[in-house]
């Protein structure tokens, strides 16, 4: 899949993450803003990555905003964000 | 067990996360009326990871797809039969053609995953008067329906009557599809109780619905599971009773008698039949006797 356009998901409420995703310029890079940053911003950050390589998505440009959301909501808002700004190749 | 079937929004993290801590037998997923249009991708996909990544041990899953009328019912069962649901519940069920389209979609899903027929069960929301006058039809129509539920808002809109705490309007659909469903052999839920700031009135209405022969009843807020797992959980005069029934029934065998009374009162295969119903679920529920534990 290939990211053609900018896409959201997710909402700012506790527990959630907001994810934006836009075209990228050949590499997947990812800004993270959050209070546990420092303790798991890497998990966090490993966890975008891998959904983004499920969805076979080489290059975008994703900030999160993570608002205490567990891994299984995380990886769904990315999932969801990288499916409303992509297109099947 | 299920005497509670508590919705949560399916697009709502904080709520999703939490489902099995609020003490209902139940969780309902709703991906319908809950959740926006330009949301329902982000739900079913939130869904599927709850699903897949929770312990949600101790309560039943269910998931509210939306209706065969719209665009999205395919998708969303697409999306969450994979993650073994164990209920389906279709909204504005009105005839067994609805049950037979849907039955015949979850078979194929069920077929390309690897999973048996009718593992995935079926549980039509009867919401229409159509759906009402149908209700036998619909609880037979297909092996995996497990049950009906009764859903009085959309219900009272096509009724075109005014829905009230006491329910006067929906008197004859809540008897008509408990007939239905014990006709049929499957379970029965009740409509939820839609003020969920009436910490009273939800105890009565969760004891109507007993009374009336329902199984159990949904809710829409937490505060109202307590009622309902109480009202649909035997009393313990009622399970003490029903030892006494299947004792003196036993004891009568023993003595080689084909009829006998307790507490004045012959004991025929009616009184065998609700006994053993309620001990089946004081058992279920950690409360038969200690000999049995």
């Amino acid at each position: 899949m290939e990211i053609k356009k900018s896409a959201t998901a997710g909402t700012m409420e506790s527990s959630d993450v907001y994810v934006e995703i836009e075209p990228g310029a050949g590499t997947v890079e990812i800004t993270l803003e959050s209070v546990v940053k420092q303790q798991f911003g890497e998990a966090i950050c490993a966890a975008a990555l891998d959904v983004l390589a499920q969805q076979q998505i080489t290059s975008a440009k994703v900030h999160i905003v993570d608002r205490g959301a567990l891994e299984c909501v995380l990886r769904a808002r990315v999932e969801t964000a990288a499916k409303r700004g992509g297109e099947e190749v | 067990m299920r005497r509670s079937l508590l919705f949560l929004p399916g697009n709502n993290p904080n709520m999703l996360i939490n489902g099995n801590c609020l003490g209902s037998d139940a969780i309902i997923f709703d991906l319908e009326d809950a959740v926006a249009p330009n949301e329902k991708d982000a739900a079913r996909i939130l869904v599927r990871n709850t699903m897949k990544y929770m312990d949600l041990r101790g309560c039943e899953r269910i998931v509210r797809i939306n209706s065969t009328d719209t665009p999205y019912w395919k998708e969303d069962l697409d999306t969450v039969v994979p993650c073994q649901p164990d209920v389906i519940l279709l909204p504005k069920t009105g005839s067994a053609t609805d049950v037979l389209l849907v039955d015949g979609y979850l078979r194929a899903l069920e077929e390309k995953w690897g999973m048996a027929e009718n593992t995935v069960a079926l549980m039509p929301l009867i919401e229409t008067a159509m759906g009402v006058e149908n209700a036998f039809a619909i609880a037979t129509a297909a092996e995996r329906v497990c049950a009906l539920f009764l859903g009085a808002e959309d219900l009272t809109a096509d009724l075109q009557c005014k829905r009230t705490k006491e329910g006067k309007e929906i008197f004859y659909a809540r008897t008509r599809l408990v007939m239905a469903a014990r006709a049929a052999g499957i379970a029965v839920y009740d409509t939820p109780f839609t003020d969920v700031n009436d910490d009273e009135g939800i105890w009565e209405d969760a004891a109507f619905a007993k009374a009336l022969g329902f199984s159990g009843k949904a809710a829409i807020s937490p505060r109202h599971v307590e009622a309902i797992n109480s009202q649909f959980s035997p009393a313990q005069s009622d399970i003490d009773y029903a030892y006494e029934v299947l004792d003196a029934i036993a004891l009568a065998k023993e003595q080689g008698k084909g009829a006998i009374s307790l507490r004045g009162k012959m004991i025929d295969a009616p009184i065998v039949t609700r006994a053993q119903q309620t001990i089946a679920m004081a058992k279920a529920l950690g409360l038969g006797r200690e000999e049995e534990a």
